[in-house]
């Protein structure tokens, strides 16, 4: 944990506490999660109370207060992605992976997430792979892409 | 870059800029749009680069990635000009061909191009393709002509003519009257006259404002915002500023997912380069008019799209509604009078100012003008983006734009509205979209999402669907939204399990009305998915309830799935793909599915050949036993 490095991303935002949200998204992009020191840090430094930032860590989807695995899967669970089979993929990934939806497993291999609409709906069921799409996946490629996973 | 500090040095850039462009040079635009990257539009710009300077021709051609121009299906999507042919689902390994046909020799490459399906015959250009032919698309169609990380390509078609002209030659009144006369209505959902919500922060007495850019787009299945914002965002920034003016207002945020990267970083270097060339900063374009904005990132909230909500969120708090006896745009963020509008109203605002209210209102209803612009998904062969004038029927959009139900399948339903809207029936297909019509029968505008359902979408776990999102995204403050949607889905959950009661319409339907008394929007139109499909599936319901069956075999928890003795021809496909290993088979062997083993993930019946079609779903029935071992084996 190197603490220099968050107060570089703090001092980015000029310190300001109405920065909070982007401050927290900023360390969560860089670690995948919000380690604790991390968060002490900007509870000091932008001198908000410590019960507002576990409010918004655990509000917001997009924060995790737990480590992710290195691969990080999002299944999107959108309306265009429903109709099209998304829950098919979800169960198919849980199988594949052995692990549910906002969770992790235990050796970090693998998180997996649903995510509500990636905005290509248009190639739907649609799965995320560490950033890469995966548009029109069909059950049955799941397990192909994912045990090319190291 | 240098500041631009008067109308004329405006125009003098735009004609500088325009004056290098040599309309005769053939460019070769491909959409970089979050669709076309995720079917691999960046390896076929990397492709197009690499091919040109094999052939020495990086100079005389340009390339260049824009902005999504809707028809995302068939991604990604290459323009030639200037004879503007337009070349769809193009690969890396089309490039060289592309560049030695087409560029090289000026000759089609036929295989490439739209077909359509019914008459066989190539469409060359883009406007000869049905799919856009039945469109008038005033804002999505400029997003093709431009690259949006460029601020001289939005300066090339027009940019920032209409703020010259507002800082210029139009007084706050004079804006605040144009668009009045437009009746231009909020494309973020409920519709609201823009107008109105402008005067009143105008006319508040605290003379610091803001003006907001609403680019959550929370509602699951929609991406117009986001290819608008992606692929032109300077008209978005445009009609802020020109906003601002209107209203009185120094300070503006932009409120974007952060989903959204691509967005994100485009809107980020979109401010930038306004504030290099002098539209936003000090003393914009040498008026006196200061103004500046700044992006801040959602993370992930569907509730934070909600007007107060989001206001919070700019503040750096938890986005949670607040009710709104004092409307926002009086009281907003910081409680200074704020004006939020959606993505796509502000892009409506410079083309109003500079077109005029009336060419604007010479589109659409008496109660809705101009265009509006659809995501079109789901179950429908064309899938993307489609703009049209406010009126045009369901049944226009979703035959002869989206080209009707794939696969042969028939048409149920269209959902229009998120998960605040409700579903339209095929007997409703004539309804024309509007604001007030689409509310009449049930359902909303929205932000403009439509998702098509056909025969294989049960609509009772589509209101499960939307009730279960909406229970994960309140905000959980109030009581009726809390537990009405917790008691609604508990139900509906019942129901799609083959747990449903006699009583439980009935129930959903008392439940829908306490859950409307809600504080926000989210509790109070949480129940309209549920009663829409109440109202027009009722026999759906009827069916898993009283008959235990799901009649579009969907449920997972109600169908089996069966090899039909008489059709398998044991090719194993089936067999081997199985990823619970509850198919029994071999060599000649008819193949059976174990019940027990089976986890109904229904791969067996995608795989299984159609010429033999040997699986069957089934539901409301029981299960055939397995043919005996000794009658398995084919002759
Ligand atoms: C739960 C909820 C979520 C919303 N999400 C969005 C959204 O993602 N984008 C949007 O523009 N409006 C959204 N709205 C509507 C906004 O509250 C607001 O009415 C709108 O942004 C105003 O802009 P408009 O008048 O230009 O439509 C949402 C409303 C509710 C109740
Ligand atoms: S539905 Fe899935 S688990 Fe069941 S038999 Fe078919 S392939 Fe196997
Ligand atoms: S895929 Fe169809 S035909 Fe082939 S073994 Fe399975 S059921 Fe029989
Ligand atoms: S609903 Fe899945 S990408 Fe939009
Ligand atoms: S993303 Fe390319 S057409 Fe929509």
């Amino acid at each position: 944990m190197d603490i220099s490095r968050i107060d570089q991303i703090i001092d980015k935002h000029d310190g300001e506490a109405s920065s909070l949200i982007q401050i927290l998204l900023d360390i969560q992009s860089e670690h995948n999660w919000l380690p604790k020191e991390a968060l002490k840090r900007v509870c000091e430094r932008l001198q908000v109370p410590m019960s507002r930032i576990t409010h918004i860590a655990t509000f917001y989807k997009a924060f995790s207060l737990v480590p992710k695995g290195r691969h990080q899967v999002h299944v999107c669970m959108g309306t265009a992605c429903h109709v099209r089979g998304a829950q098919r993929v979800l169960d198919t990934v849980q199988e594949v992976t052995g692990v549910k939806p906002g969770e992790t497993d235990s050796d970090l291999k693998f998180s997996v997430e649903t995510v509500n609409c990636l905005g290509c709906c248009a190639l739907g069921p649609v799965m995320e792979v560490n950033g890469k799409h995966h548009g029109n996946i069909a059950p049955s490629q799941i397990a192909s892409v994912l045990n090319n996973c190291e | 870059m240098t500041r631009l500090n008067s109308p004329e040095k405006l125009e003098c850039a735009r004609k500088e800029i325009v004056s290098r462009i040599d309309p005769t040079k053939p460019c070769i635009s491909v959409c970089a749009g979050a669709g076309c990257l995720a079917s691999g539009a960046a390896e076929v710009i990397a492709a197009f680069k690499t091919e040109l300077e094999f052939h020495g021709l990086t100079t005389e051609v340009n390339t260049k990635g824009t902005g999504c121009p809707g028809f995302c299906e068939r991604g990604p999507i290459v323009m030639i000009y200037p004879e503007g042919i337009c070349y769809l689902k193009v690969k890396p390994e089309d490039v060289a061909e592309i560049v030695s046909h087409t560029i090289k020799e000026k000759k089609v490459v036929d295989r490439l191009l739209y077909e359509d399906p019914a008459t066989g015959t190539r469409a060359l250009r883009e406007s000869d393709i049905p799919y856009y032919k039945n469109q008038q698309r005033n804002i999505l169609s400029e997003n093709i002509k431009i690259d949006s990380k460029r601020i001289d390509d939005y300066l090339a078609i027009g940019g920032y003519a209409a703020l010259s002209k507002v800082l210029f030659e139009m007084t706050p009144e004079d804006v605040m009257g144009e668009i009045k006369k437009s009746n231009l209505r909020g494309r973020g959902g409920g519709g609201f006259p823009a107008w109105r919500k402008w005067e009143e922060s105008r006319n508040a007495p605290d003379p610091i404002k803001y003006v907001i850019v609403n680019a959550d787009e929370g509602d699951p299945g929609a991406f117009m915002d986001r290819a608008l914002i992606e692929g032109n965002p300077h008209s978005i920034l445009e009609g802020l500023i020109i906003g601002a003016y209107a209203v009185g207002a120094h300070e503006g945020f932009i409120y974007v997912r952060q989903e959204y990267p691509l967005a994100v970083e485009n809107i980020n270097l979109a401010i930038r380069q306004a504030a290099e060339r002098g539209f936003v900063g000090k003393d914009i374009l040498g008026s006196g008019f200061d103004f500046t904005v700044k992006v801040h990132m959602g993370a992930g909230a569907f509730v934070c799209g909600e007007s107060s909500a989001l206001m919070t969120a700019l503040e750096g708090r938890a986005g949670e509604p607040r009710p709104k006896y004092i409307h926002t745009a009086v009281k907003g963020v910081w409680d200074h009078p704020s004006v939020l509008n959606n993505v796509e109203t502000w892009a409506n605002v410079p083309q109003i100012i500079t077109k005029g209210a009336d060419w604007f209102t010479s589109y659409g209803t008496e109660g809705s003008k101009g265009t509006k612009i659809f995501s079109l998904v789901g179950k429908i062969t064309n899938t993307g983006l489609v703009e049209v004038p406010m009126g045009v029927t369901v049944r226009n959009i979703i035959e002869n734009i989206g080209g009707g139900i794939p696969g042969g399948k028939k048409f149920k339903a269209v959902q229009t509205g998120g998960p605040s809207g409700g579903c339209i029936p095929e007997a409703m297909l004539d309804l024309p979209v509007d604001f007030d019509e689409l509310t009449k029968a049930g359902s909303m505008m929205g932000s403009g999402g439509m998702i098509v359902m056909d025969e294989d979408t049960c609509m009772v776990d589509i209101a499960r669907y939307f009730i279960d999102f909406l229970k994960d995204e309140s905000c959980g403050k109030c009581t009726p939204c809390r537990e009405g949607i917790r008691q609604m889905l508990r139900v509906l959950t019942n129901i799609t399990t083959g747990k449903g009661k006699e009583g439980d319409i009935e129930l959903l339907e008392e439940l829908a009305e306490s859950t409307g008394a809600a504080l926000c929007a989210l509790g109070k139109s949480a129940p309209n998915p549920v009663l829409s499909t109440i109202r027009y599936f009722r026999e759906e319901y009827e069916a898993h309830i009283r008959d235990k069956k799901c009649p579009a075999l969907s449920c997972k928890e109600m169908i089996a799935f069966h090899i039909d003795p008489e059709k398998c021809k044991a090719c194993g496909s089936c067999f081997r793909q199985c990823p619970a290993e509850a198919i029994h088979g071999g060599k000649k062997l008819i193949h059976i599915i174990d019940q027990e083993k089976c986890t109904k993930c229904g791969t067996c019946f995608d795989v299984c050949p159609s010429r033999f079609g040997a699986v069957r779903k089934i539901s409301g029935e029981p299960v055939p036993a397995p043919i005996p071992e000794d009658k398995r084996a084919i002759a």
